[in-house]
């Protein structure tokens, strides 16, 4: 009998522990699957975050490094250029990279620092009990904005990616989401895309995802993904904002 | 000022900064990230283009906090790898030092002193050592902190603390002062000597184009993948992780301690000072020993693991010490417990960026002698 699906070999045999609908195990396993397509396994060094995929390494199998909130870029940065040959990548939240590591992620770009970033995007902070985040939507509770996010006091949703694209140092900035299969697939196009850019040295590279996080919502996994869908992705619009070969291409 | 130049010319006049930065070239750092603060600019400047020649890499970061976080993640590389600041930037870097101990990531910190506290002066100044020596960021920790005295010393430190960085997989640090850091001294650039230090198999990275001594692996190919991190979520798992790092901060109190005696065995007041403050110290001295005072000075030159064993030796009786700093009174509580009530102690020091002289120092310490001083208490 042919074997047509397995666990990569880039995921330990570890159960993940998130929450039930939480996006975190998707992504996790897509970036698994991609790095086994492209055979990179043994090059890889990961960048956990502080938040849920803080135990990033407990899932990865390969080279992982944790650091302080926020600093990724900054860590990937030295990695990469004392290293070029490893293939480096961040992955981290929105509280991580949008807000409390904002310059850093900022700079790491506009350095165009050859690296590929994956934002995980799920508007508030899980990990801690969910309090407002940068990404928080307008009117959306959460433990620090019980009444909603007000914009005279909280200000606006941060369209990261929509910044990002606009940086001259980013090669690539793209938004998906992992609310159903269609999206899914989606959205492991892109993954594949951001680390072969790294691969083929075309520079930083970068993909926000919309990830479910069914608990702080308060809503089921299933409704979280429709939640995505008529809610989230009106603020977060998906789609590629920037792509340097494309422009050659055209 | 070449590597050229540094190996053929027996000695060279050399800024102290300067003098740290191609220190840290010699010892075959290659990674060093920093942010433009006075009175330490120097060292990334020189860096700056220094780095470019032996290959390595320099990166202006957008932040000290960034900077730090930068050294982190190439020293997880298994490069060895320094940043420098200057007091204000040294309290942003805390947090990436804290992560720095926790992880067990050898690298060296440069702090060049200036007035605080804030942003406070660019004089040099001495009101880091408790922050130095004490911990600073979160967490029970220690870093190695070294106190050169003169551009020599800023020289053979450097180097020595790259070798005992990488020994006891601790960050250290090179504690000076805007004048040490700005003076320019002649300076004999010994050679930097290999040592035999523990293979980084820890590395997270791949082994091509490095230095041959130090072995690597690329990604986690026939071996387990390694983890560096300072999260212990489990049941004890954290307690233990400190346990190990207490057992190493007491090796290292019991073989890395430096320090540098000058006719202590017959004085009747020892002075202690280490840095800058030692030299005006020891200028003082020499005066009053040729008036027939009999002083000493006791110099600790490792300030982490401090010379404690060594100082309670030289009390008791009544023999009294004086601690002299620039800054309103920090290394002599350690000056205190190492005496431990055995003599009276006694404190002089200069804070906000002020430099004492030597006359001063002398008038300090005739009061000493005709017990004319209120010890240090409470």
């Amino acid at each position: 009998m042919k074997k047509v699906y397995e666990r990569p070999q880039s995921l330990k045999k570890t159960p993940f522990r998130f929450c039930p609908g939480c996006g975190h195990g998707i992504a996790h396993r897509l970036i698994a699957q991609c790095i086994d397509e492209l055979g990179i396994r043994e090059k890889v060094v990961g960048i956990a975050p502080v938040g849920c995929a803080v135990f990033a390494y407990d899932y990865f199998n390969f080279d992982i490094i944790e650091c302080a909130h926020g600093r990724p870029p900054a860590v990937a940065t030295a990695i990469k250029r004392v290293s070029p040959e490893t293939i480096v990548f961040s992955y981290q939240g929105d509280g991580d990279l949008a807000a409390i590591g904002t310059a850093e992620i900022i700079h790491a770009a506009n350095r165009g620092e050859n690296l590929s970033i994956f934002f995980m995007n799920n508007a508030t902070y899980g990990m801690t009990g969910g309090q407002m985040a940068p990404t928080t939507l307008i009117n959306q509770k959460t433990a620090t904005c019980n009444k909603g996010r007000c914009i005279t006091a909280d200000g606006f949703p941060l369209n990261v990616v929509k910044l990002i694209s606009t940086i001259k140092g980013v090669s690539y900035a793209a938004r998906s989401s992992l609310a159903g299969a269609k999206n899914i697939l989606q959205t492991k196009k892109h993954i594949r895309r951001v680390l072969e850019n790294q691969i083929n040295k075309k520079g930083f590279s970068f993909l926000e995802m919309l990830s479910p996080c069914p608990p702080v919502w308060g809503l089921t996994p299933l409704d979280s993904c429709k939640w995505i869908e008529t809610e989230m992705s009106t603020v977060f619009k998906k789609g590629v904002y920037k792509d340097i070969e494309a422009r050659k291409h055209s | 000022m070449t590597s050229k130049n540094v190996k053929t010319v027996e000695k060279i006049l050399m800024k102290g900064n300067e003098a740290i930065a191609e220190a840290a070239i010699n010892a075959r750092c290659r990674f060093f990230a920093g942010y433009p603060i006075t009175p330490q600019n120097e060292i990334p400047e020189y860096l700056s283009e220094r780095m470019n020649q032996v290959g390595g890499v320099f990166i202006q970061s957008e932040s000290e906090i960034s900077a730090i976080n930068m050294v982190f993640g190439a020293s997880a590389a298994g490069v060895r790898s320094m940043t420098s600041s200057s007091s204000p930037g040294i309290s942003l870097k805390q947090e990436g030092i804290s992560f720095l101990c926790g992880a067990q990531l050898p690298c060296v910190i440069v702090n060049v002193q200036r007035g605080g506290p804030g942003l406070g002066n660019i004089s040099g100044s001495q009101a880091d050592y408790f922050q130095a020596v004490k911990g600073g960021g979160h967490g029970d920790y220690k870093l190695l902190v070294y106190a050169p005295y003169n551009v020599q010393e800023m020289w053979d430190l450097t180097m020595h603390a790259f070798d005992t960085s990488d020994k006891y997989r601790n960050p250290a640090m090179i504690l000076v002062d805007g004048m040490l850091g700005q003076m320019m001294e002649p300076l004999s650039p010994t050679p930097y000597v290999v040592k035999n230090l523990p293979v980084k198999t820890w590395a997270l990275t791949g082994c091509k184009d490095r230095e041959p001594n130090v072995i690597r692996s690329t990604g986690c190919k026939d071996r387990k993948p390694n983890v560096i991190k300072s999260l212990y979520m489990g049941e004890g798992e954290l307690e233990r992780q400190n346990e190990l790092l207490q057992e190493k901060y007491k090796k290292m109190k019991e073989v890395e301690v430096m320090y540098e005696e000058i006719d202590v065995e017959d004085a009747d007041v020892i002075i202690v000072a280490f840095g800058f403050a030692a030299r005006v110290a020891l200028s003082a001295v020499r005066g009053l020993q040729r008036d027939g005072y009999k002083v000493g000075l006791f110099r600790p030159i490792t300030l982490f693991p401090f010379p404690m064993r060594q100082i309670h030796r030289l009390a008791g009786g009544k023999r009294k010490f004086l601690s002299i700093e620039m800054n309103a009174g920090q290394m002599v509580e350690d000056v205190r417990l190492s005496v431990n009530g055995r003599s009276d102690v006694f404190f002089y020091g200069r804070p906000g960026g002020a430099i004492m002289t030597a006359e001063e120092i002398s008038e300090v310490i005739i009061k000493c002698f005709e017990n004319k001083l209120e010890p240090h208490l409470f």
